[in-house]
Formats: C-alpha cells, sequence, structure tokens
C-alpha cells in the first residue's frame, strides 16, 4: 500500500509539499528575462534595497505576479477538487462546467456595454457570470435518468462554454482596439498584476478557501453516499449550495484577476487523490499547494518558451492539462 | 412488376418529403432574392431580375456580381458543408450532441489556418489556406480518432478526448493570436468567430469542388450509417466491417467540415442544429437526409449573414455569432430532450 495512505506520513508529505511549493515561487521570483541568482532573490526580500535594480524587479514585477500564480493556483484547485465531490465526477472543474467562460463574458459584456472598468466591479460580475454558468451545466447535466454523468455533464459544459465563447467573440469583434489586450487577460495572465488589483478579491477567496478546508470531514461523509450521509445527520442540501457558494467564489474571483486558466481544477485533485487517498481532509490542503505549485511553475516555463515574450499560462496549462484529460476519458470509460 | 416499382415513385411524390424539399428550395429562393436586395444599397428584385437577364446598364455589376453574390453561395455551399459533416458525425457517434466544432474538428482547421495566416500569409499563395486548414482537421480528427481507440472506438470517448483535444487546439490558437501583431490578430480573431466578409467568386471556386464530391458521398455512404446506428455488435453480425466505415465516414466529415472552415472560419453550430431540423422534418428516411440536411444548413448561414450584415449596418457582425445565438440555446434543448440517454 502506498505510504502516504497512512496518516502519520500524510504530515510529512504535506510539509514536503510545502517545501516544493516555497521552491516554485523563490524560481519564480528569480527566473525570467533576467535571471537572478537565489541569495540576491533572498536579499531583495529581506534586505530591500532600492538602487539595486534586480531588487526592484523582484519585488515589484515578479513577487506579485508569483502571489497571484499562488492564489489563483490554490483557488482553481481547490474548486476543481470541490466540484468533484460534489458531482461525483472524475471530469468536474471550473472550465470544464463553463465557469470560465460565464465569467468572463460577463465581464467583456459589462466593460463594453456599461463601460465597467474597476476590478471591484469585475469581481462581481465575474461571481455573476460564474455562478449562472455553474447552476446551469449543474442542472442540465443531473436531468433525467443517471444523474451527473460524466458525459453529460462534459457535453453541457462545452455548450455553455462555446456559447459564451462566441457571444464574446462577437462583442470583441465589434470592438476592435481593446481585442489585444483583452485577449491576453482571456488567454488566462498572472503577469502585469498589481497587489491593488488582487486586494478586492482576496478576501472572498481567503474565506472560501477556509471554508472549504472546514469543510474536509463533511465531504468525506457526502462521498460515502447521500443515504449514508443523511443517516449520519448531515444537511446535503446545505452542504452542497456551501460548496456551490465556496466554488463560485474561487473559480469567479480567479477568473476575475487571471483570465481563463484551464486543466488546474481538473488535474490537481486526481493528482492529489492518486498519492495520498480520497480523504478529503487531506485532499484539500494537498491540492491548494499542488495547485500553487503547478501554475508558479507553469508560469515560470511560459517566460522562456518564446522568449522575449511569454506565452499565455492559461495556454501553458492546456497543454499540460489536455494529456491528462484524455488520460482520465480513456482509463474512467 | 411495373406496379410494384411504380409505387414507391408514386408514394414519393405523395410523401411530404417531397414538399419539404419543394418548399425548402422555394426558401432558399427567396432568401436569395431578399439578401441580394438588401444592404447599404437596396435593389429591388425586379431590378435583379433585370440585371440577371441581361437588361440594366450594369450598374449593379459590382454589388452583386462581385459582392452579393459570392457571399451568398459562399454561406449556401459553407452551410451545406457543416451540416451535412455534422449528420454524418452525430450518425456515426450515435450521439445526438455531438458535431464538429465540439469535437474538435473545427479547432484542428483553425490551428492550421491561423499558423498560416501568421507565419505564411505574406510569403506563400493564399490559396494554399484552404489546404493548410484541411490537414489541420484531418490530423486532429485522425488524432482524436487514435487516442479514442481501446479495441475500437465507442462514441463516449470519442466526444470526451475531442473536447479534450479541442481545448488544447484552442488554446494553440490562443497563443498564435497573442502573440502575432496587432493587424494579423484582428483579422484572424474576425476570420476566427465565422465570418463571409469579403468573400469572392475566387473563394466559391475553391470551395465548390470539395462540396460537389464530397456531398453526393456522404449520401451514398448514407445507407451504411443506417446499419451503424444499430449498434456495433448487430453492424459487425450483419457483415459489415465497423471500424472502417465509420473511419471513412469520418474522413468524409472532416474533409466537408475543414473546406468550410478555411473558407468561412469557425461558424459554429450549423453542424449541431441543422441535422436535428432535418431529422424532425423527415423522420425515418435517412438517404434523404442528407440533401435535406444539406437545404437546411445552407438556409441558415445564408440568413444569419443576412442578418448580420445588415442588422447593425454600417458594422458587418461575423455570421457566427448569430449562429451560436440561435445554436447554444437549441444545444441546451437538446440536452433537455435527451436526459435520459
Amino acid at each position: 500500500m502506498n505510504p502516504l495512505f497512512r496518516k502519520k506520513y500524510k504530515w510529512i508529505g504535506l510539509i514536503i509539499s510545502f517545501l516544493i511549493f516555497l521552491f516554485a515561487f523563490m524560481l519564480s521570483l528569480s527566473l525570467g528575462q533576467t535571471s537572478i541568482s537565489v541569495s540576491m532573490t533572498l536579499d531583495a526580500i529581506f534586505h530591500y534595497d532600492e538602487t539595486v535594480t534586480e531588487h526592484i524587479i523582484v519585488m515589484t514585477s515578479r513577487l506579485t505576479r508569483a502571489i497571484v500564480a499562488t492564489i489563483i493556483g490554490c483557488s482553481l484547485a481547490i474548486a476543481g477538487a470541490m466540484m468533484q465531490a460534489l458531482t461525483r465526477n472524475p471530469l468536474a472543474a471550473p472550465d470544464i462546467f463553463g465557469i470560465n467562460a460565464g465569467a468572463i463574458f460577463f465581464i467583456v459584456f459589462a466593460a463594453t456595454f456599461f463601460s465597467v472598468n474597476s476590478l471591484v466591479h469585475y469581481m462581481w460580475i465575474a461571481f455573476i457570470g460564474a455562478g449562472i454558468a455553474a447552476i446551469s451545466v449543474y442542472v442540465l447535466g443531473s436531468l433525467g435518468s443517471g444523474g451527473l454523468a460524466p458525459i453529460k455533464v462534459v457535453l453541457a459544459g462545452a455548450a455553455i462554454s462555446a456559447l459564451f465563447v462566441s457571444f464574446t467573440q462577437g462583442l470583441l469583434v465589434i470592438d476592435e482596439q481593446r481585442i489585444q489586450s483583452i485577449l491576453f487577460w482571456l488567454a488566462g495572465s498572472v503577469a502585469g498584476r498589481n497587489l491593488d488589483m488582487v486586494l478586492p478579491v482576496l478576501p472572498f477567496i481567503l474565506a472560501g478557501i477556509v471554508l472549504a478546508m472546514l469543510l474536509g470531514s463533511s465531504i468525506n461523509v457526502l462521498l460515502s453516499g447521500e443515504d449514508v450521509a443523511k443517516g449520519l445527520g448531515q444537511k446535503i442540501i446545505v452542504l452542497k449550495i456551501m460548496i456551490g457558494i465556496i466554488v463560485v467564489f474561487l473559480a469567479g474571483g480567479s477568473v476575475a484577476i487571471g483570465g481563463s486558466i484551464g486543466f488546474v481544477g481538473l488535474i490537481v485533485p486526481h493528482m492529489v487523490r492518486g498519492l495520498i487517498g480520497p480523504d478529503y481532509r487531506w485532499v484539500l490542503p494537498y491540492s491548494a499547494l499542488f495547485g500553487a505549485s503547478l501554475l508558479l511553475f507553469a508560469d515560470v516555463a511560459a517566460r522562456f518558451i518564446i522568449m522575449p515574450q511569454e506565452v499565455p499560462i492559461g495556454v501553458m496549462t492546456a497543454f499540460i492539462g489536455t494529456p491528462f484529460f484524455i488520460y482520465i476519458a480513456r482509463r474512467r470509460l | 412488376m411495373k406496379k410494384e416499382q411504380s409505387q414507391p415513385l408514386f408514394h414519393l411524390f405523395k410523401n411530404r418529403i417531397t414538399w419539404i424539399i419543394l418548399s425548402l428550395l422555394a426558401c432558399l429562393f427567396m432568401v436569395t432574392i431578399v439578401s441580394l436586395s438588401v444592404g447599404s444599397t437596396y435593389i429591388s428584385p425586379i431590378e435583379i431580375w433585370g440585371h440577371f437577364l441581361g437588361q440594366g446598364g450594369g450598374e449593379y455589376d459590382f454589388t452583386i456580381n462581385m459582392l452579393r453574390l459570392p457571399r451568398l453561395i459562399l454561406a449556401f455551399l459553407v452551410g451545406a458543408a457543416l451540416s451535412v459533416s455534422g449528420l454524418i458525425l452525430q450518425s456515426i457517434i450515435r450521439n445526438p450532441l455531438a458535431s464538429p466544432d465540439i469535437i474538435g474538428i473545427t479547432a484542428g482547421a483553425s490551428v492550421g489556418a491561423i499558423t498560416f495566416i501568421v507565419f505564411f500569409a505574406g510569403t506563400i499563395s493564399i490559396s494554399w489556406l484552404p489546404l493548410v486548414s484541411m490537414s489541420g482537421a484531418l490530423v486532429v480528427a485522425v488524432l482524436v480518432y487514435l487516442l479514442a481507440w481501446k479495441q475500437g472506438v465507442t462514441p463516449i470517448r470519442l466526444v470526451l478526448v475531442g473536447i479534450g483535444i479541442a481545448a488544447a487546439m484552442k488554446a494553440f490558437v490562443m497563443m498564435m493570436i497573442v502573440v502575432s501583431e496587432t493587424a494579423v490578430t484582428t483579422k484572424s480573431y474576425l476570420w476566427l468567430t465565422g465570418s463571409l466578409y469579403g468573400a469572392t467568386m475566387k473563394d466559391v471556386i475553391g470551395i465548390l469542388p470539395w462540396v460537389v464530391v464530397f456531398i453526393p458521398l456522404a449520401f451514398l455512404l448514407a445507407r451504411t450509417i443506417r446499419v451503424l446506428e444499430l449498434g456495433d455488435e448487430l453492424a459487425t453480425s450483419l457483415g459489415v466491417n465497423v471500424q472502417v466505415i465509420r473511419f471513412s465516414l469520418l474522413f468524409v466529415s472532416v474533409v466537408l467540415a475543414g473546406s468550410a472552415v478555411a473558407f468561412a472560419g469557425g461558424i459554429g453550430f450549423v453542424g449541431l442544429i441543422a441535422p436535428h431540423i432535418a431529422k424532425k422534418l423527415a423522420p425515418n428516411v435517412f438517404h434523404l437526409l442528407v440533401p435535406i440536411a444539406g437545404l437546411i444548413g445552407g438556409l441558415m448561414v445564408m440568413v444569419s449573414d443576412l442578418i448580420a450584415r445588415t442588422a447593425f449596418l454600417p458594422l458587418d457582425i461575423p455570421a457566427g455569432v448569430f449562429t451560436a445565438g440561435i445554436g447554444a440555446p437549441f444545444f441546451i434543448y437538446l440536452l433537455y430532450r435527451n436526459r435520459h440517454m
């Protein structure tokens, strides 16, 4: 048996995951168009000197970028893990459910017709869009006999996404000047965000993450079957609604900050469950760390592939995620 | 003997199928007239009639011959190709929700076309574009097929793998657009959404051979589709080589979708809806579904393009936005209808 399935080793595993995350974070601070040595990076953090160019690079652009990647990675991975538990569907994830596309359409719509341009408003609009998309896909996917079968959910998600994407495209074609900037954001990016933009979203995301961690054992009961859960006195409906709200906050918030970054929410929970087993008290914190590390690594790689330009990080995660998606689809069906 | 032969023929003319085809042709005629007459300059139907009879001083030569007619014909051909492609796909996948855009074939064609536009548009003649985009579609279709292969291909795996590959292809297209220059960006984005803007007779001649060869081919293959729809075991026991037939049908479907994308970009949802309308209108007559679906698909794109170019004058909105606007709600309705699948 996998040693990580035992409790004692799970703590050690969690600490190692945290170290990996720290390593990814450091890489993200020091690598890029100007590579900065690790000691210099540490210097910049602990003995900041604004006359040194490298220090400024680390503390201004790269630190924000790493923090944004961490937040988005955590949120998406946790959102994916929660969705997979809620729908008992291995292919559930924010992007598959059309949540990203929904949030993006609503933001582009608001920006085009109501000249909304503050991030606080973007955030609320993203939450609404994410919620509408998630609910429609959930309802459509669970109609009829057989409940939320993977194929139904994936198709419903593909349809809802296609709908939102083509409407977004229609709006963007009308508004040619902004295509380039919006496209980069649409494709998913963690660059060029400053912390002021992230701050309004942060409370919601943090609340979502903390709440998710607290729900670990309830989710375990839910996963053992709804009848069992009811028998144990769980309020299933309340739990499901809470999970839904957390998912909308985490996924919608991520889109508001970083645009469409796919596949993180799909693959990370699978990796984690394969590694440590299905106990959600552990799956959630591991997912958070793995998600953050994955996005940090992907972001670092995105800086090097077509230097001096950058690959949008959403493109990177799609390339990493597609083989994995296909692997799961092949194995489960 | 003679009576037995004439019976089906007699039946055909009494049949509502005949009436359906006739009324579709009537619609086609009407939409053609309307499309030719409306736009930034209005030309009355009588003047159009005169124009085609060679009367009038040729004052509409440019508007009709160069702008509206090619665009109209291209719209029809693209729509017909997409619709028949979708019809075949839905039959081989045995899933009413499949269409070339959902399982990644359109996205594959887009990757081919975008790569061409971004890297080679200045250096190599644009007439290679369709071939490149078709190869993109074909490569993706083969890839999806191979990846879905596990002792044969099941419809569900094909759809899921297709959706996965579609995501990767869209990511690739996105990357190409983001890294390219602004002028190219706008151009490729417009193209991606599916637009018939600036269609010329050269485009019409470019797509024509593909449609003219492969839609009749689909018509001929339609009988085997019927057998495939019975299910793999039953079809095999009837002596049909399921995998070979399925692959050749897939090939026809890919070529049709690829050629449509090459000339008009990603006009979505036509391949999904048009076959359904055809099946609804003419149930249980599979061999005639191909022409009916083709007509409906052609009409859909013609009408969408008509609305797209006239509703917001002087703006010329991509027709793809309208097909998606009709198509996506319809898809949701289909999901609801097929909730017990």
